[in-house]
C-alpha cells in the first residue's frame, strides 16, 4: 500500500496538503472525503482518523491528522527543497511561528464566515443577518491585518526570499473566504502581490486545480447534508 | 506590584517554556511583563537587555486573540531575534541547544505525532481550558461579579470531549503521547490541564488514565520543578483577594466580558 491522502479541497488545509504533494512530485492516492455529505464521520472514516477530520494520511499501519504534522511529514519523508521548511534556524522558526498563530485567527475567522454564509442559511432556510456578515468581516479584518504587518511586513514571503509551507497554508486560509463571495485581497495590493508570488512559485495551473471545487462549490440544497451534519451544525452555531 | 508577579507563571505557555528550559538547563533569563497594566496603560515592555542569552517573558495568549487588549509582546529575545508562539519557541530552544532526541524525536512518525498533537492542542485543550480560569476567577476579579454557573459547565462540557479525545486518540495505553519517553507534546498539554486545577476544577479527578500520566510528566521533569512552575496557579485562590485599581477594573471589564461571547 502507497500513500494515502484523504482530503476534501473544499478546506483550506486540504487544498495546501494537495498543492504540497503535487508540486513536489509526491506520488500518493487522492481519497475523496466530502464534508458536506458528513463522509469524515462515517465508521469507515474513523479508522483512518477518529478524530474525523481532514487532512488525513494513512501509509500502511501508519495514519496521521492535522495539516501541519502532514505537511512537516511530507517534506521531511520525502526530502523536498529546503525553503519549504528552511534548515536555517531562525528562518525554520519564522515558519513555526506562523503556522502556529494560525489557528486561533485565519483559519478560524475565514472558516467561520462560510459556515455562517453556506451552510447555515441551508438550514435554517434564512440568510444570515447582515449585522452578522458585517462583525465577521471585521474580525476577518484584522487578523489579515495582523497578518501583513506582522508576519508579511516588507518580505516577498514570511520567512523571507522564498516561498514556505507556511505561505502555502496561509494562502488557502486567506482564500477560502472567496468561496462565499468575499474578497481578502480587495483594498489590499501587498496582499495581491505576495498571493501572486506565492502561486507563481507553486505554479499556476496547479492552484486553479486545486481550487476548481472550491470555486465551482455548487450551493448546497439541503438534501445534500445529512441529517446528522444539519444537527451538528445547529448545535455548534446556533446557540 | 503583586498582580504582574503572579501572571508571569499564570500563563500556560510560559510555564511550559520555563520548565522546558529549567529541565534542559539552558541558560534563561526572565522578563516579568505586566500583562494587563502595560497594554490598558500604553507603557510599553520593558526592553530587552540585550543580553546573549535568550529571555523569554509571559505571552498573551490569554483569549486567544479575541481581547486586543493583550497586546502581543514579544515572548522570546535572542540578541535581534524575536520570536511569538509557544510551539515556535520551545522547538526554537530544542534545536539551539540539542536537547535529548525524546523531546521532538527525529525518527519522522514519533515526530509527526508530537507535531499532530501540537496542532490539534490549540483547537481543542487550549480552546477550553483557559476559559476555567478566566470564568472562575479573573473575570471576577476584574468585573466584581461572578459568572453564571452555566458558562462553567458549558466550558467544562468542552473541555470534557476534549479530554475524550485525548485519552482515546493520543493517550491510549503509552505511557506518554509519542510511546515510552515525555516530549513537548506531554508538556504542552500538562501546562494547560494544571489551570482547571489551580481553579478547583480537578479534571484529572474521575481519569485514573489521565492521573497516572499527569504523575509520570511531573516525574520525567522532576517533581520539585513541575511544583515550582505551577506555585502560581495553585495558589491562585490569593490574586482572588487582591485590591485592583478601579481605573483598572473599569477599563478591562466590558472588555473581559466580550472575550467570553
Amino acid at each position: 500500500m502507497g500513500l494515502e491522502l484523504y482530503l476534501d479541497l473544499l478546506s483550506q488545509p486540504c487544498r495546501a496538503v494537495y498543492i504540497f504533494a503535487r508540486t513536489n512530485n509526491i506520488p500518493f492516492e487522492f481519497k475523496r472525503v466530502d464534508l458536506r455529505k458528513g463522509q469524515h464521520r462515517t465508521e469507515e472514516f474513523q479508522k483512518v482518523n477518529m478524530l474525523m477530520t481532514v487532512p488525513a494520511l494513512k501509509e500502511d499501519s501508519f495514519t496521521l491528522a492535522e495539516s501541519i504534522a502532514i505537511l512537516l511529514y511530507l517534506a521531511r519523508k520525502f526530502k523536498t527543497p529546503d525553503h519549504w521548511y528552511p534548515a536555517e534556524l531562525q528562518k525554520r522558526a519564522r515558519v513555526d511561528e506562523y503556522l502556529s498563530w494560525q489557528h486561533t485567527t485565519i483559519r478560524m475567522k475565514a472558516g467561520t464566515m462560510l459556515i455562517h454564509k453556506m451552510l447555515l442559511p441551508v438550514i435554517t432556510g434564512k440568510p444570515v443577518p447582515a449585522e452578522k456578515m458585517q462583525s465577521l468581516t471585521e474580525e476577518l479584518n484584522v487578523v489579515l491585518n495582523q497578518f501583513e504587518q506582522k508576519f508579511l511586513q516588507d518580505k516577498p514571503f514570511i520567512a523571507g526570499t522564498e516561498v514556505s509551507l507556511a505561505d502555502l497554508l496561509a494562502l488557502e486560509e486567506i482564500m477560502q473566504s472567496l468561496i462565499v463571495g468575499h474578497d481578502p485581497f480587495e483594498g489590499r495590493p501587498k496582499l495581491a502581490a505576495w498571493r501572486k508570488r506565492v502561486e507563481g512559485a507553486v505554479g499556476q495551473q496547479l492552484c486553479q486545480e486545486a481550487r476548481e471545487v472550491m470555486l465551482n462549490p455548487s450551493n448546497p440544497s439541503a438534501d445534500q447534508i445529512t441529517p446528522e451534519m444539519v444537527e451538528l451544525l445547529k448545535k455548534k452555531y446556533l446557540k | 506590584m503583586g498582580l504582574e508577579r503572579y501572571l508571569d507563571l499564570l500563563s500556560q505557555t510560559c510555564r511550559s517554556i520555563y520548565i522546558f528550559a529549567r529541565s534542559n538547563n539552558i541558560p534563561f533569563e526572565f522578563k516579568h511583563v505586566e500583562l494587563f497594566k502595560e497594554s490598558v496603560l500604553g507603557k510599553k515592555p520593558a526592553a530587552g537587555s540585550g543580553a546573549e542569552q535568550p529571555h523569554a517573558g509571559p505571552s498573551s495568549r490569554e483569549g486567544a486573540g479575541k481581547v486586543s487588549l493583550l497586546k502581543k509582546v514579544p515572548a522570546l529575545k535572542d540578541g535581534d531575534f524575536t520570536l511569538e508562539e509557544c510551539t515556535a519557541i520551545l522547538l526554537y530552544l530544542s534545536r539551539k541547544y540539542n536537547t535529548p532526541d525524546h523531546w521532538y524525536p527525529a525518527d519522522i512518525q514519533k515526530r509527526a505525532q508530537v507535531d499532530e498533537y501540537l496542532s490539534w492542542h490549540h483547537a481543542n485543550i487550549r480552546a477550553s481550558a483557559p476559559k476555567t480560569m478566566w470564568i472562575k476567577v479573573l473575570i471576577p476579579l476584574f468585573t466584581g461579579q461572578p459568572l453564571p454557573s452555566q458558562k462553567l459547565q458549558e466550558v467544562m462540557e468542552g473541555l470534557s470531549s476534549s479530554l475524550k479525545q485525548f485519552e482515546e486518540r493520543f493517550l491510549q495505553d503509552k505511557a506518554f503521547i509519542v510511546g515510552s519517553q515525555i516530549s513537548l507534546a506531554d508538556l504542552v498539554a500538562i501546562v494547560e490541564l494544571m489551570q482547571p486545577v489551580g481553579v478547583g476544577c480537578d479534571i484529572f479527578e474521575d481519569r485514573p488514565r489521565l492521573r497516572r500520566w499527569r504523575r509520570r510528566v511531573e516525574d520525567a521533569v522532576g517533581k520539585e520543578l513541575f511544583f515550582q512552575a505551577h506555585e502560581m496557579i495553585l495558589n491562585i485562590k490569593e490574586l482572588s483577594s487582591m485590591q485592583i485599581d478601579p481605573e483598572l477594573k473599569e477599563q478591562l471589564a466590558p472588555v473581559l466580558m466580550k472575550m467570553l461571547k
